[in-house]
């Protein structure tokens, strides 16, 4: 499978990357050569395997009590924003 | 007194347990070796006062009797664990700047210990890269070079200036962390020791995530001993890593000293990896020579679908960073670029704050997620991912340890792999098996290349059995007696 130019676009509009028009070419010539070479995979019969998300899949999921264990930190949340208010994150406008 | 920045930890421990020296003055060497070596660009963060001052309240501690397993000892981490107060960047403009308000926990754990906090060592950016070329801070530089010429070599990735750091005699030891080969692949380019623990025995908490099921923390030391030493204050269940595990840690440095009598070692020959410098597989064969001289057993191991380990890596892995990263949205913390509205200002932020090996990579993760790839790509690589770990535990059934080469070549030069994608993806070709099975994994400087340059081996073993890793890893380490230095031309 091979990967033009406008999916090239529309991966990364769906990854909210800004991509410019003239790397695009470069990057789908780039994308096409992994994909090809990842395909490789196909030669390999994976009929009934169960696919492995980690190596620690196995272990119990655990569960904590539920209690506060944290809080009451919001100089140290906002620290790090690149702009903030009265104790507030403040991000560009959502609605319209 | 011996050249204070040439010791191991554990003849640093015994200097200062007898008196020879202070923290202070064995801090003071280093800082003064960081400061000379500026140009192998090692460090993103260089921290001597905080470094000064850990030494002087660590002297203290000695002074009171109350010193913990890293008392004093200068050691620099590298700049994917986030550090209370000091700049963690993951070597990337994204997080330039970022001062977290938290330490990792395997940070934390060195600091409880008493270690001594050098600075924060340079890596390919958010860890993604063989040749420490992809950071935002520049390209790390090798110590070594070759007997042939002056080119400046590549340490390899993504913990190059990790290894760089420790080879150069610029700290004692160094943190690194390991999703496909990040810690073995450069401590075999930089002559030095690389450990990667079971997935599990390092809590991930405070790191910065690129592919969560596979990353893993672990030490980059000078000797065995030293990576067994400083393994011990690195791991232990947290509960806020929910893959941390809780299976009982041994002390690693029992194991050393023993003999390995009788331990069957598995050579798996689909290691014989096309394109393998010959040097690299003779060494092989005289690792497997040594362990056998030792007393060790050497059994032909099959691991048929190890050449499927690479692509299915290239899948997951990207899949994983991809989601990981969308987190850097210019909100909260790290670059915020200007836009029109919400949607440009993330995807400007995102344009501006990833670098191009990123940027790939996000956009090779977000393909094979996408709808109608998902099956065909993400799903089966997982699923080639578990016919890998099953090929793993049926070896382990028969056999204590694999030994294979720890890389396919040498360091290479700065910009010799830099237009070649699926070449410099190669170099992760040995060790990203057992990174995809959650296994662990030591690299072990065993010889040099004609042209001067150290190559190591690797050594695998089953899950949490780290123990019998080291027991052999002793052994390598000994039968090879490895003590050539960087900048010692013959």
């Amino acid at each position: 499978m091979s990967v033009d130019k406008s999916t090239v676009a529309r991966i990364a509009q769906l990854a909210r990357i800004k991509v410019p028009e003239e790397d695009l070419g470069a990057l789908a010539d780039e994308l096409s050569k992994i994909i090809g070479w990842v395909e490789q995979l196909d030669e390999v019969d994976t009929e009934g395997v169960a696919p492995m998300a980690s190596s620690a899949e196995d272990t119990v999921l655990r569960q904590r009590d539920d209690v506060v264990t944290d809080g009451d930190c919001r100089e140290a949340v906002l620290s790090n924003a690149p702009k903030t208010t009265k104790g507030y994150f403040v991000v560009p406008k959502v609605i319209e | 007194m011996a050249n204070l920045t040439d010791l191991t930890i554990a003849e640093a421990q015994a200097g200062l347990a007898q008196g020879e020296f202070s923290s202070k003055e064995i801090t003071e060497a280093h800082i003064t070796a960081i400061e000379a070596a500026r140009d192998l660009n090692a460090f993103v963060t260089e921290t001597p006062e905080r470094a000064l001052a850990d030494a002087e309240a660590s002297d203290k501690r000695r002074a009171g009797g109350d010193v913990g397993a890293l008392d004093g000892l200068p050691i620099a981490i590298k700049d994917l664990f986030c550090t209370k107060g000091i700049q963690s960047t993951a070597s990337s403009h994204m997080l330039e700047g970022f001062i977290p308000s938290y330490e990792s926990t395997v940070s934390s754990k060195m600091v409880d210990a008493g270690m001594v906090m050098l600075g924060k060592t340079n890596l390919d950016e958010f860890a993604m890269g063989s040749s420490n070329e992809t950071s935002y801070f520049g390209p790390v530089l090798d110590p070594w070079k070759r007997s042939s010429d002056d080119q400046s070599l590549v340490p390899g990735g993504s913990s190059g200036g990790s290894a760089s750091a420790v080879a150069a005699r610029l700290c004692l030891a160094a943190t690194g962390t390991d999703t496909g080969g990040s810690i073995r692949q450069p401590a075999s380019f930089c002559g030095i020791v690389g450990m990667k623990p079971t997935y599990g025995r390092c809590s991930r908490w405070g790191i910065v995530a690129f592919a969560s099921s596979l990353d893993q923390a672990g030490p980059m030391t000078r000797t065995v001993r030293d990576a067994a030493i400083m393994l011990q204050s690195m791991v232990g269940f947290d509960p806020k890593d929910t893959t941390s595990s809780e299976m009982p840690v041994p002390d690693f440095q029992a194991m050393l000293g023993q003999d390995i009598k009788g331990l069957k070692i598995g050579i798996p020959s689909e290691y014989r990896v096309e394109g393998t410098d010959p040097e690299i597989l003779a060494l092989w064969d005289q690792g497997v020579k040594w362990l056998e001289d030792a007393g060790a057993e050497a059994v032909e191991v099959s691991l048929p679908r190890t050449k499927y380990a690479l692509p299915a890596y290239y899948i997951i892995a990207p899949a994983e960073a991809s989601s990981n990263l969308a987190r850097y949205d210019g909100m909260r913390y790290g670059l915020r670029a200007d836009g029109e509205n919400l949607a440009e200002v993330y995807e400007n932020t995102r344009a501006e704050g990833f670098g191009n090996e990123v940027r790939r990579r996000i956009l090779m993760g977000t393909y094979v997620l996408s709808a109608g790839y998902y099956d065909a790509y993400y799903i089966k690589a997982q699923k080639v991912r578990k016919l890998i770990a099953d090929e793993f535990s049926a070896a382990f059934e028969t056999v204590d340890a694999i030994l294979t080469p720890a890389v396919p070549s040498a360091a290479f030069a700065h910009g010799e792999k830099s237009d070649d994608l699926l070449g410099m993806y190669s170099n992760d070709v040995m060790t990203v098996p057992a990174s995809l099975a959650g296994l662990p994994g030591i690299s072990v400087p065993a010889g040099l290349s004609s042209d001067g340059l150290p190559l190591g081996l690797q050594l695998i073993t089953k899950a949490f059995d780290e123990e019998t890793l080291f027991r052999v890893a002793d052994v390598l380490e000994q039968s090879a007696g490895f003590t050539a230095r960087p900048g010692e031309k013959a």
